[in-house]
């Protein structure tokens, strides 16, 4: 990833998250708590699990559409997850090569299933984690944490590194882009790059030193403050538990497995 | 190096989410015994820094690819290594949750490999062989051997997580074979790239580097805590290996006492149960699993070795069916939440 792409990317997928609908103002513990629940009901399938994982796309569809987040940029960025599936999944044709499943005259291997199964978890687990973001922010989400147990200086640093990411990320751009420029489409060789990184290394570190005296000026404590705290209301319980409920009515039951038959009973 | 979410069992991602809060807890306890003011915005800054050095890259001698700083080495020299690991924790959450890169459930797994290796593994062998003021020629072989270390000790890590796993088919020797001769390579570029900007600060701003913190830790104490999450992941991965119930059932059947879920007899429960049975004609797909499943219901049981190829054709196309239907419904759950949000 370019300095540029990464930058935009992240900007707009943050900015998603200053909208207003009811899943914005949501307590971010609730969010949080149901999408950890997700990803362990959805990771903890066996390796051949293939249409039991598809139900459980209903999750993020109906978070990002209750929320009227941008779907095509998001279905983007969730894609971007599939090369690497593809790459860590592709060894297992190739070693688990024992016929699964028979659809008339195609066998098809538990090396080509498990592969489906691993670029579906892919989808599902990077479709949660953005989602999460995009409906909640990031400051929220590591105030959520921070409630929950996190400790205070893995918050604190959370919060800073957020706040300075895009600063010092503009300031890569303009070096880089300054590089390229001057360097005639040569790239960049390792000690080329200590003395780039190197420089970008003694700003941040100045920058730091502006910073402090700043917060000194300002009577810094420690602290970050935002709006008032947020409480676990009526909503936040509803949503949990019905969230919650479903995934493991999804996890324990076969779902899949009912809606064809039905359909099938029907047609038949 | 990430581990991904789709290559992870719960229970090894736990263990492994559990091993990296308590290097957490006891970084943050570490930091605040030392209280400096000015630590807490550099750090941020740095993770700042870090971040977007990770997306700068350079190309590798005589490859043609090019490569990213690994950068947990990098901030324990300039930092000490309890501040560099909360630095690289809070670059892979930021990492996870905007760019879903590595994924939420291996977190802990990705904090722990690219945190804790070089931060007390490492960075304790590059202080040993660098000395107090190395020479350019000392501070890279101290860098190569250190980053060596602490990424082929990754490497080992994430194999171990994904054999444990149980969801990639990979061997354990080929993947090994695989993953160290190439981590050994990205570990002496890690190596090189982390010297280059260690001799270019030391040259530009030697203050920087006298007032890193020195390592205080004892050797003894960071072996024995490697031991234990060494221990308990190994424990993991014999019990939950691929071939026994998976992490979920596992804890069902634990809390149970069961190897189903005994749900409580409800009308509701019933039917659903009953409907399940009929659905079901050979439950679980027809898959490898029925054999130790053991519950075949008794149309399937009578079922002659004749038939069973048609009924296993049939499951299949049930569930293709069934995974049709339920994508639509969830694609029509979308639309719905969608009009009802634009009307709002």
């Amino acid at each position: 990833m370019t300095p540029v792409a990464g930058l935009l990317d992240f900007r707009r997928l943050d900015l998603l998250a200053a909208g207003d609908s009811a899943l914005h103002r949501l307590d971010p513990r609730a969010k949080v708590i149901v999408t950890l629940v997700f990803i362990v009901c959805t990771m903890s399938f066996d390796r051949y699990a293939v249409a039991s994982l598809i139900p459980f796309f209903v999750f993020p569809i109906a978070v990002i559409t209750a929320a009227r987040l941008p779907i095509a940029f998001l279905l983007h960025k969730v894609a971007l997850v599939l090369p690497v599936a593809l790459l860590i999944g592709l060894p297992n044709p190739w070693f688990d090569r024992e016929v699964m499943l028979q659809l008339g005259a195609l066998q098809i291997s538990g090396g080509w299933i498990s592969l489906l199964s691993i670029m579906l978890r892919s989808l599902l687990a990077a479709a949660a984690a953005i989602a999460l973001v995009a409906v909640t922010g990031f400051p929220a989400i590591c105030g959520a944490l921070e409630r929950m147990g996190m400790p205070r200086p893995l918050a604190v640093q959370l919060l800073f590194l957020y706040r300075y990411m895009t600063v010092l990320g503009e300031e890569a751009v303009r070096m880089t882009v300054a590089r390229e420029q001057r360097g005639g489409g040569r790239p960049l060789s390792i000690r080329l790059y200590g003395a780039l990184v190197g420089r970008l290394l003694l700003r941040t570190w100045d920058r730091a030193e502006r910073i402090y005296l700043a917060m000194c000026a300002r009577g810094f404590t420690g602290d970050f403050r935002g709006g008032p705290p947020s409480r676990l209301g009526r909503l936040e319980i509803a949503y949990v538990a019905g969230w919650c409920g479903l995934l493991l009515l999804l996890r324990t039951q076969d779902v899949t497995q009912w809606l064809g038959a039905a359909a099938l009973g029907v047609l038949r | 190096m990430h581990m991904a979410d789709a290559l992870l069992s719960p229970v090894v991602g736990g263990t492994m989410w559990a091993a990296t809060a308590v290097t957490v807890a006891y970084c943050s306890r570490r930091l605040r015994e030392e209280p400096d003011d000015r630590r807490v915005p550099l750090m941020g800054v740095l993770g700042a820094f870090l971040f977007t050095a990770q997306m700068i890259n350079f190309s590798i001698p005589g490859t043609g690819s090019s490569g990213h700083l690994g950068g947990g080495l990098l901030l324990a020299i300039l930092v000490g290594p309890h501040a560099a690991f909360l630095v690289v924790a809070s670059v892979l959450i930021v990492q996870a949750l905007f760019f879903a890169d590595g994924g939420l459930l291996a977190l802990g797994c990705n904090i722990f490999n690219l945190g804790f290796f070089p931060a007390f593994i490492g960075y304790p062998l590059y202080r040993r062989l660098a000395g107090a003021e190395p020479g350019t020629a000392r501070a890279t072989f101290a860098a190569i051997a250190a980053a060596v270390v602490s990424l082929q000790l990754g490497a080992v890590a994430v194999v171990l997580a994904t054999v444990a796993s149980g969801i990639s088919a990979l061997p354990f020797g080929t993947f090994a074979l695989f993953m160290l001769p190439v981590h050994l390579a990205i570990g002496i570029v890690e190596g090189l790239v982390t010297a280059a900007v260690v001799v270019f600060v030391r040259a530009t701003r030697p203050d920087i580097l006298r007032n890193a913190a020195p390592s205080k830790h004892s050797v003894a104490a960071v072996a024995a805590a490697f031991a234990a999450v060494a221990l308990a992941l190994g424990g993991a991965g014999a019990w939950f290996a691929s071939k026994s119930p998976d992490g979920l059932e596992w804890s069902i059947a634990r809390t149970t006492g069961a190897g189903e879920p005994d749900s409580p007899q409800t009308a509701v429960h019933d039917a659903l149960t009953r409907l399940q049975q009929r659905a079901a004609v050979l439950p679980h797909y027809g898959f490898r699993q029925d054999e130790h499943r053991g519950v075949l219901p008794d149309e399937a049981r009578a079922a002659s070795s004749l038939n069973r190829t048609s009924d296993r054709l049939g499951t299949s196309v049930a569930g293709l069916v069934g995974g049709a239907i339920a994508l639509l419904l969830a694609l029509l759950v979308g639309f719905a939440l969608r009009r009802k949000a634009q009307s709002a």
